[in-house]
This record gives structure tokens, sequence and C-alpha cells, in this order.
């Protein structure tokens, strides 16, 4: 039996991490003249959005604009540019929404910076409770010579 | 101190609350535009008619261009809108048939009439990805010197051109005239 609650919990935990955009893509017939050059296609198509279906990558998107930015994808790399000037055009047109990892920008700054501001918010706030909390046991533990007479004599008188 | 520290919990808890109440009612279809305040990105294509079309073409007054497409739906909305705006000459307004078929183009100007100066033939979809549309119907709104100065995504009804499109276009022939 908790081997297979174990199973279960493999599942859920595999199906996490699991990345549906993966699964699905659009079948294209593109031709590339090096494997290299199929990769990159597919890392950018993985790794630009859709701006028609917002929450799709241009790869898993049926959406007519990303069948034509796939196109001019597959005509900029057979024309040897660079990823960089791939991303720039896609920038130029469609802005840091197009990435699904925004380039680092005064105006993406923020994105960028608030996970580590809301963890360091988070330590900083646990450390404060914490030390309160053992300030509060301290103070409670320590007793005064009158009580500590008290306690050896209870003790004593229970020997 | 330790009173206002008591508080904090519930004060954070209200202002992420409004924060995220307010996030219910952005508009994420609407994104902004790449092209504001930049030149018209230059083409050299025809029109729906047939005809050889560039940059030169274009009004040399303030002017709309809208994206439009047969298949378009929302389109059909929005056409009553411009065919007054052409009636009544208030705007030129510039189409652009965006990933369509040009028979298809012709016969909806056909049924549904034409009120677009010309309509720029773009069937493979390559001038819209310079204008970064992502779907018909867009609307923008380009000055005198061809320089875009407001975008519109989806339908351009009487209530968006009174309450969007008006303003802007006031405030353009405002700094004309200044």
């Amino acid at each position: 039996m908790s081997q297979l609650n174990l199973f279960f919990c493999l599942i859920l935990v595999l199906l996490v991490f699991a990345n549906p955009s993966a699964s699905v893509a659009q079948v294209d017939t593109f031709e590339f003249q090096t494997t290299e050059q199929q990769q990159r296609f597919r890392k950018l198509s993985d790794e630009l959005r859709c701006p028609m279906c917002q929450n799709t990558n241009l790869s898993g998107s049926t959406g007519g604009v990303a069948e034509d930015l796939r196109r001019e994808i597959h005509r900029m790399i057979v024309e040897n540019l660079t990823d960089a000037d791939i991303e720039k055009f896609m920038f130029d047109r469609y802005g840091d929404f197009i990435f699904y990892k925004p380039r680092f920008r005064a105006e993406t700054a923020v994105l960028w910076f608030a996970p580590i501001l809301f963890l360091l918010l988070g330590f900083a706030g646990g450390y404060i409770v914490w030390r309160k909390s053992k300030k509060a046991v301290d103070e409670s533990e320590s007793l005064d010579a009158s009580q500590l007479n008290r306690l050896n004599d209870l003790l004593d008188s229970k020997q | 101190m330790s009173r206002f520290a008591f508080f904090l919990p519930v004060i954070v808890f209200f202002a992420l609350a409004v924060l995220l109440w307010q996030g219910l009612f952005l508009d994420t279809k609407a994104l902004p535009s790449m092209l504001i305040d930049k030149p018209m990105p230059s083409f050299a294509l025809t029109t729906v008619d047939g005809d050889e079309v560039t940059n030169v073409d274009l009004p040399d007054q303030i002017f709309l261009l809208n994206i439009w497409g047969s298949y378009c739906l929302p389109c059909l909305i929005e056409h009553p809108t411009f065919m007054r705006l052409a009636e009544e000459g208030e705007i030129p307004v510039v189409g652009v048939n965006y990933r369509d078929r040009q028979g298809l183009a012709i016969n909806w100007l056909g049924e549904n009439g034409n009120p677009f100066e010309f309509s720029i033939l773009d069937e493979s979809g390559r001038f819209g990805i310079d204008l970064g549309v992502y779907g018909a119907p867009e609307t923008y709104l380009v000055d005198s010197n061809g320089v875009i100065r407001y975008r519109h995504v989806s339908v351009l009804d009487e209530s968006v051109w009174r309450e969007e499109f008006m303003p802007a276009i006031a405030e353009l022939r405002d700094r004309v005239a200044l």
C-alpha cells in the first residue's frame, strides 16, 4: 500500500516538472543545411512567445502570426544571421513580450530582482521572529536566587 | 511601534489585495506597440487592386491604417465606423489586407463597401510583422510625417473612435498648430 502511495507521489512530482510546451510542436517542413541550424531554430521557436495566443511559444502555436514568425526565423537562420540578430528583429517589432525569458534592462529590473528581494525579506522576517522567541524562552528559563533555592529544596525533598 | 508591528500583516494583506484586485481588470490582450513615435516601416507592395504602392503613396496628412481581412469577423463590426469616417471625409483610412487572398479581399470590399483610400496587399503577413501586428483587426494612427502615433488592438467602433482616437488626433493637430 505504502509503495503504491510512493509511486503516485513520484508521478505527481514528475508531473510538476513536466514541460507541456515541449510535448506539443507544430510540424513545419523547413529545411536546413546543418543540424546545428535546425537546433537553433527549435531553441528560438521554443523560447519566443506567440504574440497572438500569449501563453504559447512559437513552436506550439497554430496562430497565423506564429506561423509567419517561424518562417522568418527560418529565413534568418538560413541567411546566417546570429541568434542575437534574430532576437533584436523580434524585440524591435514585438518588444519584451516576445521573450519568455525577458532580457535584463531598466524596465525589466523589477522582474529580475523582486524574487531575490522577497526571499531576503522572508529571511529577515524569519530571523526577527526566531530571535524574539529565543529571547522569550531565555527570559522564562532564567530563575532568580530564591526560585533556585526553592527548586533545589523540592528536588532534595523528593530524594 | 509594537502597535504598528501588530497591524503590519493586515496592512500588507490589504495592499496586496488592492494590487491583485486591480490586476484582474488589466487588459492583457493590448500589448504596447514598439512602433509608437517611429516612422512607418518602408514597403514596396501592391494594392488589392493590383497597383504598385510604396510609402510615397501614403496620405500626407493624419490618417488611419487599418489591418483587416475577409476572414475577420470583428472587422465587419468596425466596418460601418470606417464607412462613416470615409463618407464624411473626417480622416483618410488606408487598409492593410493582412494574411488574406486577393480575390477574397476584392469580394469582401464589393459586398461590404470600400472605405479605404487603397488597401495594401499583405498576403504573406510579412509587412504585418514589420508593423508588429498580431492579428486583425488593429488600427494605427499615423501623422502627416508618416510617424506612427497610436495603436488600437481589436474593434474600433464609434465609442473607441470618440474616446481614444478623437483626443489623440486633436492632440496631434494642436502640436502641428504650435
